[in-house]
């Protein structure tokens, strides 16, 4: 069956099986191995990514039902090849991940959290990630990650006071 | 963990959904998919059709109608969630979504799917049970409708027939200015399956008497099940007699057991919930102004 997907901007042709999940189409036909496959029946949360800018498991959605949406894989975030996102830098300074599976899950939930929460509370951060099993680090870090996130992209999108008068530079 | 081959088609409009479920006995329903999808995975389910009725109009929507919010069954559960006519008027339902699964499942499952699954111990059939919603069906002679006492069999087991389909879900509107809901749920996890949930709404009189009270508790037995506290009605929802009119009403409560707690458990945990719900509508009522601000 013929399906005409949009992944991350742009838009891709499929011959699919109506059975081949959203996940294997990305993985196996896309070869966008960034969605990872855990469970494969919707516990896991691994392969979260985001359709119309929610966070849904691509496990439980048919590759035939996934037409006309936009859909955003976590090879779709980083603003330039070699470059990171601000969350996922976050991640990495925080050391939110160990082994790397739940991770392109929980930075694709918190993405889409920071995208409608300027400031989101801890019990924000826990619900939204809830749906996402961590089996290394434990999710202190991983919370501590999307915190760090939203407070640098609040201070960054928040307009600085312009300077009207130059700064006076004492003379010696 | 792959699902078995099937056929896929997404018909146009809810009458070609209806002929073609009546025309296929090994044809399934599927919209957002979020208990389908695992059935399938694990083959626990073999369709040899999937007829998704995720887009079709006739089932998409949210609107007020003579004392009542008809919600459309391909509503997803998120949305609802968000919805500011359901939070103004079928508040029970505002307070028990943020418990039904996670956010990336919220934004797939819908609320007729839930219904439709008749899981007992899943919040929205519950809150159905609990208000005593109409579940409006499509079927192949147009539509019908059935109260949800009637829809809910057993578990995952309602009186749906062949080439029916859920088409809304019409949650009655209180007409009262001071209304208060509770909602407590016990589980191993947040989102997970409760063991036990209770739900109640209470509508206040200005002097705090209870003018009209629901209590209603999931996972217990085979359905979600309304308990008649209706004696609690002219009180002031004072704790003794809420305990006494719960415990009442839960003394013939028919519960199950199973790997994660017996049927003893289950009543008393019931009991409890009950309790708290109420106390907890009563309190949220109590909070409430009530000056025309519904």
């Amino acid at each position: 069956m013929k399906v005409d997907l949009r992944i991350n901007g742009v838009n891709r042709v499929a011959d699919v099986e109506p059975r081949k999940t959203l996940l294997d189409v990305l993985r196996e036909n896309f070869l966008l191995n960034g969605t990872h496959a855990g469970c494969e029946h919707g516990v896991c949360g691994a392969c979260t990514v985001l359709v119309d800018g929610e966070p849904v498991r691509s496990c439980l959605m048919f590759a035939v039902q996934a037409d006309g949406y936009e859909i955003t894989t976590i090879e779709g975030l980083a603003p330039a090849p070699g470059e990171l996102s601000v969350i996922q830098d976050a991640f990495c300074e925080t050391h939110g991940l160990q082994c790397g599976y739940c991770t392109p899950g929980m930075i694709l939930a918190a993405h889409a959290l920071l995208q409608n929460t300027l400031a989101p509370t801890r019990e924000d951060i826990a619900e939204a990630i809830s749906g996402n099993i961590c089996r290394c680090t434990g999710y202190g870090q991983i919370i501590e990650a999307v915190q760090f996130a939203a407070d640098r992209l609040r201070v960054a999108n928040t307009p600085r006071p312009i300077l009207t008068e130059k700064p006076v530079v004492e003379a010696k | 963990m792959k699902p078995a081959p099937f056929d896929y088609v997404r018909p146009d409009t809810l009458a070609e959904a209806c002929a073609l479920l009546a025309g296929d006995e090994d044809a399934r329903v599927i919209a957002g998919g979020q208990t389908l999808v695992p059935m399938l995975a694990m083959r626990l389910a073999r369709p040899a059709k999937l007829i998704d009725i995720l887009r079709l109009p006739e089932l998409a929507g949210i609107r007020e109608e003579n004392g009542a919010v008809v919600v459309g069954a391909a509503t997803r559960q998120a949305q609802a969630e968000r919805d500011p006519v359901i939070r103004a008027s079928v508040p029970m339902l505002a307070r028990v979504l943020p418990w039904v699964g996670h956010p990336p499942t919220r934004n797939r499952g819908t609320v007729g799917g839930s219904i439709a699954n008749a899981d007992p111990s899943a919040e929205i059939p519950l809150v159905a049970v609990t208000l005593g919603a109409e579940i409006l069906l499509a079927t192949p002679d147009g539509p019908a409708s059935m109260p949800s006492d009637d829809f809910f069999v057993g578990p995952m087991l309602t009186a749906i027939g062949q080439g029916e389909c859920v088409r809304a879900i019409r949650f009655p509107v209180w007409p009262h200015k001071r209304i208060g809901t509770g909602f407590f749920e016990i589980s191993a996890r947040k989102s997970d399956f409760a063991f036990v949930a209770a739900a109640a709404q209470v509508a206040l009189d200005e002097e705090g008497r209870c003018l009209d009270v629901a209590l209603g508790v999931g996972g217990v037995g085979d359905r979600p099940l309304r308990l008649d506290v209706s004696s609690l009605s002219g009180t002031r929802l004072d704790a003794a007699s809420i305990r006494e009119a719960v415990n009442a009403a839960s003394g013939e409560l028919d519960a199950m057991s199973d790997l994660h707690a017996s049927a003893a458990y289950r009543r008393r945990v019931a009991v409890t919930l009950g309790i708290r719900a109420l106390e907890a509508a009563r309190d949220n009522a109590a909070a409430n102004p009530g000056k025309g601000a519904r």
